[in-house]
């Protein structure tokens, strides 16, 4: 009886340690982000760094937890149609300020704040980096301090958008008045040091270097944090960030330690921490080129819808290549633990992942065979394919990164063993994403036959990522090179279920028209080969507590709960 | 030589302005864009203002003008503000950075110290260990010193510093613990301990750096010093019998410093421009590392303004290398 008793009450104790904590009792927490931030305001940078550095300091009305849900921070519950919080038309969400927060400084949160941040955002000449989480607002109106009223042009099935999540956080009135549009980058010292209601405060910030922070005295939740300060420090490589937690044990978190798996095995020998990860929306993909990129065209032609691709207009050809790639080798050898084999375009969440596992298994004979029945055969014996005298010559390009060109090593022997003749090619990543439409080499321009990269969403809900492969989103000289439409993919009947998901409440419904529309992509049509899910990868050490890793929001979203274990 | 002085001075100020010509022409057509920096998932439109409110629409020219006017005009008045307190910059933008969108000079002051601590630090104990060694090895040509100084500075001159680097830190931080493998540059000084901890993550760094640059100098001394044993001024010292110690550290040594101080001061800009490679590796967050930063992310007006004060600087060391030579060689005259 007596040791039952003991052990209950050292479990108690091990269980309820963190939460009898006082704030600030485990002293310093260190964490490294090797890309330090550049600016602690994430309107004026979309950089993950900066959002997730100034996490700590700014939150939104509510945050993505580790499976997506949306869970209340400054609201006193998520406003749904069930609570009345969302008007049944779908055209306005009210949200009710939890009672009695306070800014760090002291002065109370109220709802001329979230206002004020929605115009901030909006400001003309400003460049908003987090614009798009504020679009379809026409107003927002704050009948009482505590209650926010955002209304929309239009129906929206999705709203949790505005001041949800780490890119959209509310900034303080008193602090920021002054510094909107055109004025917002005069504001050095707002911009490098908010104030906030997050775990903590910053009280030293030196861009590109450093950020000292301490706990927040005025956060909603007096025992938290459980660290007394946080040192956030930045420089060297992804390499070093994985060393200082994992083997020289100097800090506690380290962002982003995307390193080879070879070294990773090298780094979890040192035992001082772990390497995390969780899946979000990542994707690095084979894009196929539904139109003719060849240099012989006029330029303004080239890659656009005037000439569909010779050969990878057939489905057969964009199939074949699919079934020749073994997904689980590239992931093995490129990400290790970091990223898993997927056919997905939207591999996550659950709710509008399609059960499609077909392109897993790697098929050389089959890829062979289709070739052949699509009339590409070898007649001239030189181990490529030829058509009406035109051989099966592919142009395969990328960014410049080492992992992407084992990649592309890789998928060259395949698609030569099924008798195609592959060019590789890599652009230097800032000219390839840089989106000038002066320049031949942007991944928008694809002046190639296929071409590699990855994208993903933000949030949890695919509905504007999907919308993106709509026949108007073509990128051409038209629209400079703009459109988000890559691969020129052209089908009404997308464009309909495009049409369809804006219209749709029921989350199961939507779920159904996502993975329809996801499979349209995929596996119905080979437009778009998915290779690998690609999550976050991070590296804690074994004695910081309280710690989830979350794909949905920003890393460092519960902060507020870490602790030291003793 | 003060003539000789204005002279130069004068003439510099053409060669700046096309130096600063040059390097934003090259940045500036050089492929690459600072939007590569921003995530896929932000909207065509978005981007296009962001492009806007970065100021990257106008052409060139504009651009180019624009830097000069912030760079010669607004950045001096808004110093002349803050030091006395005047308004003369009132409204006008000053030069910021892409990445933080905040002003570049701030930056540049606020990175300096750890630059010059860390490798202007190095660079002194470098002058100060290559010299004596210099003279010794060429003193005592051959002997087991000269032969360890040849050894270990070809070590230090042909071996790269990410590599001494990244194997001290493998050593001392990893295998044994001893010291700190990432400098923190919000360290406050304010006790014995603190100041331990300051030194002990300065040890590698500072240690790398100075092994490179002593490898050096020292061969530039000791190539001199042998130059100078051989000559007529030194049997003729020997001769009107002085001591050996006043031939070789009063005849000998001050003429053999000519041409080391001109390497000397021509490579002190480079203390500036900080060590890219050996901050990167160790964390020090510098000038050089906020270079090679501000070039991966395309932040133009950080790279154009940092390389400006580095060309600056280039052109200043090389005056005063010029006036050193004069006055420690009376037969060079300028006038």
């Amino acid at each position: 009886m007596k040791l039952k008793t003991a052990l209950l009450g050292a479990a108690a104790v091990l269980v309820c340690g963190p939460a009898f904590a006082e704030r600030g009792s485990d002293g310093v927490v260190n964490v490294y982000y090797y890309q330090a931030p550049s600016t602690m305001n994430p309107y004026l940078s979309s950089g993950t760094k900066d959002v997730e550095a100034s996490s700590l300091v700014l939150e939104g009305l509510a945050g993505f937890d580790q499976d997506g849900m949306v869970f209340p921070r400054l609201a006193a519950e998520i406003p749904t149609t069930e609570n009345g919080g969302i008007s049944e038309d779908l055209t306005s969400i009210t949200w009710k300020l939890k009672p009695g927060l306070l800014w760090s400084d002291g002065t109370p949160v109220t709802s001329a704040d979230a206002k004020f941040t929605w115009e901030y955002c909006t400001a003309e000449g400003g460049g908003c980096a987090q614009a798009s989480r504020y679009e379809g607002v026409t107003s927002i109106d704050t009948p009482d301090a505590e209650t926010i009223v955002i209304t929309f042009d239009g129906p929206k099935p999705n709203p949790y958008q505005a001041f949800v999540g780490g890119t959209s956080p509310i900034i303080q009135m008193a602090q920021f008045k002054d510094c909107m549009g055109a004025k917002a980058p005069e504001c050095t010292d707002a911009n490098f040091m908010p104030i906030g209601t997050g775990p903590f405060m910053v009280t030293s910030f030196t861009t590109n270097d450093n950020v000292q922070l301490a706990a927040n005295p005025n956060y909603r939740d007096p025992a938290k944090p459980a660290f007394a300060t946080m040192n956030l420090k930045g420089g060297g490589e992804a390499a070093d960030a994985a060393r200082v937690v994992m083997q020289t044990g100097e800090f506690d978190y380290a962002w982003n330690t995307q390193i080879n798996p070879e070294v990773q095995e090298q780094m979890k020998a040192g035992g001082k921490g772990e390497f995390i990860n969780a899946f979000g929306t990542l994707v690095e993909r084979i894009e196929m080129n539904m139109t003719d990129p060849s240099p012989d065209l006029a330029e303004g032609e080239r890659s656009t819808t005037k000439h569909p691709h010779p050969f990878l207009s057939d489905m057969r050809v964009r199939k074949a290549l699919s079934m020749a790639i073994d997904r689980a080798l590239l992931v093995e050898i490129g990400y290790g633990d970091a990223a898993r084999p997927t056919c997905n375009l939207v591999p996550n969440p659950a709710i509008f992942a399609s059960e499609n596992t077909e392109c897993l298994t790697q098929d050389i004979e089959g890829a062979k065979a289709l070739l052949e029945e699509a009339g590409w055969t070898d007649a001239d014996g030189d181990g490529i394919r030829e058509k009406d005298g035109k051989p099966l010559h592919i142009l395969y390009q990328t960014s410049t990164n080492a992992v992407r060109q084992d990649f592309q090593n890789l998928v060259k022997d395949w698609w030569t063993e099924i008798g195609v003749d592959v060019e590789l090619k890599n652009i230097d990543s800032s000219v390839y994403f840089g989106g000038d439409p002066g320049s031949p080499d942007t991944f928008q321009k694809f002046y190639a036959d296929v071409e590699m990269y990855a994208n993903n969403f933000d949030g949890t809900d695919p509905e504007p990522y999907l919308a993106q492969y709509l026949c108007d989103k073509i990128p051409g000289p038209d629209n400079q090179w703009q459109g988000e439409n890559i691969n020129r993919f052209c089908d009404p009947a997308y464009d309909a279920l495009v049409a369809q998901l804006a219209t749709t409440r029921d989350l199961q419904e939507r779920g159904t028209l996502a993975k329809k529309m996801n499979e349209m992509l995929t596996k119905d049509s080979y437009v778009i080969l998915p290779l690998a899910d690609r999550g976050r990868f991070s590296a804690r050490s074994l004695t910081l507590g309280g710690d989830i890793m979350n794909a949905w929001d920003t890393e460092l979203w519960n902060a507020q709960d870490w602790y030291r274990m003793k | 030589m003060l003539n000789y002085a204005i002279r130069r001075l004068v003439l510099a100020i053409p060669t700046l302005l096309l130096i600063s010509l040059v390097i934003f022409l090259v940045i500036d057509l050089a492929p690459g864009s600072p939007m590569s920096q921003v995530p896929l998932t932000v909207p065509p439109e978005v981007r296009a203002k962001i492009r806007e409110s970065l100021g990257l629409d106008a052409p060139i020219y504009v651009r180019y003008f624009k830097w000069l006017g912030q760079f010669f005009i607004t950045e001096p008045a808004y110093a002349i503000d803050h030091i006395f307190g005047t308004n003369w910059a009132d409204g006008r933008q000053r030069i910021l950075s892409y990445q933080s969108r905040s002003p570049v000079i701030d930056i540049i002051w606020q990175r300096l110290p750890q630059t010059l601590l860390v490798v202007g630090l190095s660079y002194v104990l470098a002058v100060v260990i290559a010299i004596p060694i210099g003279i010794i090895s060429a003193y005592r040509q051959y002997s087991w010193i000269d032969q360890t100084g040849t050894f270990v500075s070809m070590i230090g001159f042909s071996v790269p510093t990410f590599f001494t680097g990244t194997v001290l830190i493998w050593i001392f931080a990893t295998k044994l613990g001893w010291l700190p493998s990432v400098y923190n540059t919000a360290m406050v000084v304010d006790s014995w301990a603190t100041f331990w901890s300051r030194v002990s993550q300065m040890v590698m760094p500072v240690t790398v750096l100075t092994l490179f640059n002593a490898s050096q100098i020292s061969r530039y001394m000791r190539a001199s010093m042998i130059d100078n044993l051989g000559q007529d001024y030194v049997r003729t010292a020997r001769a009107k019998g002085l001591p050996e110690r006043t031939v070789v550290l009063t005849h000998v040594f001050r003429n053999s410093l000519i041409p080391v101080v001109t390497v000397v001061a021509l490579g002190v800009p480079t203390i500036f421009a900080g060590a890219i490679i050996t901050e990167r590796v160790f964390g020090v967050n510098g000038l050089g590392q906020q270079l090679i930063t501000s070039i991966f992310a395309n932040d133009i007006p950080m790279v154009q303004t940092l390389t400006f004060v580095f060309a600056a600087l280039i052109l200043i060391f090389n005056l005063i290398a010029d006036l050193i030579y004069g006055w420690l060689d009376p037969r060079i005259r300028y006038d």
